[in-house]
């Protein structure tokens, strides 16, 4: 009887095995995992759960970007194989083939609605930080808007990129400063010379002669009219007054 | 939210020892072991995340723990085994040590495989008794039974374990 019951206790001794605690965590999504990506932009560190992609940063180092991750999302975070498929994920999700899930836990409504808000921007199109406030049912709210998306958590998937300034000026980028900025939007297409002359002259609409539409100016209604065929406004009201109504696509204005 | 998260962290380094070695000695293999151990510590995540915050505060999580895992055992068993998320990239881990080690962590194995050869419920409440070294009452609790049943229970498994088998085995 007693040599059993030593024998079981030893049974009862065993360690879990290594890594367990981890995998478990980032399992239920209480810790995300993270990889290293090679992407369009260069690599990046990309973590997520079982809730979607948590965040995304092209940082130097895994460190740094754990220290960020932790410091600004407050999860475990655990560095693992990434499954298989999902690098061709994260490209096709970068180049707009593609609708991954995010987790955007932690973040408040408002800021939540301005991501979600910014996911609706078309690839290769971009809108004022204006626009995402109307948008979401506070006009007042530009500036809360700004700082939403400066500090996005997931730059590149959730296109902040996409969201710039009336005046034209690129105006700042988490994911790596104006420059960084300019670069993805040209990579996705937009026309950034042609955007910032006109801002620069006070112009934020483009209308359609014979359709009577006004768009902003990367709309893509706009791709195939000849550049003689548009019309440009300084402000809705002018444009109203000139007989043409706001495109129902990217909605410069209330319809 | 965020308080639960820390309570389940918190449960899962405290307990994950524990769980595991449960998984071993009612599966015998420490593969079935992981499994059983991750769904368990699953399971109870998403019980916690419902639980209003009196309830986490007073849970017994030892007993609680060991209610899940014997649970989803015993699913297993009956074959409605719920589906798991892949996980990424992850190998158990057979790292060898030393030869001691091996020798030790045979043994081990050897003795898991014994006792999960064992009819499920004297299985179950010789594993909770004398492996996790519960009190009788608390593997009643666990295990859903009366204390007196738990202790037949107890007795005729490690009957059958000594190899004593006077014909009451009735599988």
């Amino acid at each position: 009887m007693a040599t059993v019951m030593i024998d079981l206790k030893r049974l009862g001794d065993v360690k879990a095995p290594a890594g367990f605690a981890d995998r478990v965590l980032a399992q239920v999504g209480v810790a995300d995992s993270y990889a290293k990506f090679e992407t369009v932009l260069g690599h990046v560190y990309v973590a997520w759960n079982r809730l979607g992609v948590s965040a995304a940063m092209r940082s130097k180092s895994a460190a740094e970007f754990e220290h960020w991750f932790r410091k600004d999302v407050g999860r475990q975070l655990v560095r693992v194989e990434p499954p298989r498929d999902l690098a061709a994920k994260i490209e096709d999700q970068l180049e707009g083939k593609r609708r991954m899930r995010f987790d955007l836990r932690g973040l408040t409504p408002f800021s939540q609605a301005v991501l979600r808000k910014t996911l609706e921007i078309p690839r290769g199109q971009v809108r004022p930080y204006g626009w995402i406030a109307r948008e979401i049912g506070h006009p007042a709210a530009v500036r809360a808007v700004g700082t939403a998306l400066a500090n996005n958590p997931i730059p590149y998937f959730i296109p902040c990129h996409r969201v710039i300034r009336t005046d034209g000026v690129i105006g700042n980028y988490g994911g790596g400063g104006p420059e960084a900025k300019a670069q993805i939007l040209s990579l996705e297409g937009v026309q950034l010379k042609r955007l910032q002359t006109l801002a620069r002259s006070g112009l934020r609409y483009e209308g359609v002669r014979s359709t009577k539409i006004f768009c902003f100016p990367t709309c893509y209604h706009g791709r195939r009219v000849r550049e003689g065929n548009f019309v440009f406004f300084h402000d809705e009201a002018e444009a109203r007054a000139a007989g043409y109504r706001p495109c129902k696509d990217c909605r410069p204005a209330v319809a | 939210m965020e308080a639960t998260d820390r309570v389940f962290e918190r449960l899962v380094l405290d307990h994950q020892n524990r769980i595991f070695a449960l998984g071993l000695a009612l599966t015998g293999n420490r593969h079935d072991a992981e499994d059983v151990a991750q769904d368990t510590f699953v399971r109870a995540y998403r019980a916690l995340a419902t639980y209003p915050p009196e309830r986490i505060r007073d849970l017994k999580q030892k007993a609680w723990l060991h209610r899940i895992a014997v649970n989803v055992v015993r699913n297993r068993v009956r074959g409605v085994r719920p589906r798991l998320v892949e996980l990424n990239g992850s190998e158990p881990d057979h790292a060898s040590g030393p030869e001691e080690d091996v020798l030790r962590k045979a043994e081990i194995d050897e003795l898991a495989a014994r006792v999960a050869c064992l009819p499920a419920r004297y299985r179950e409440a010789v594993v909770l008794r004398h492996v996790q070294e519960l009190s009788y009452a608390e593997v009643a609790d666990a295990l859903g039974q009366p204390v007196g049943t738990v202790k037949a229970n107890v007795h005729r498994g490690l009957k059958l374990l000594r190899g004593e088998n006077h014909g009451d085995r009735d599988d």
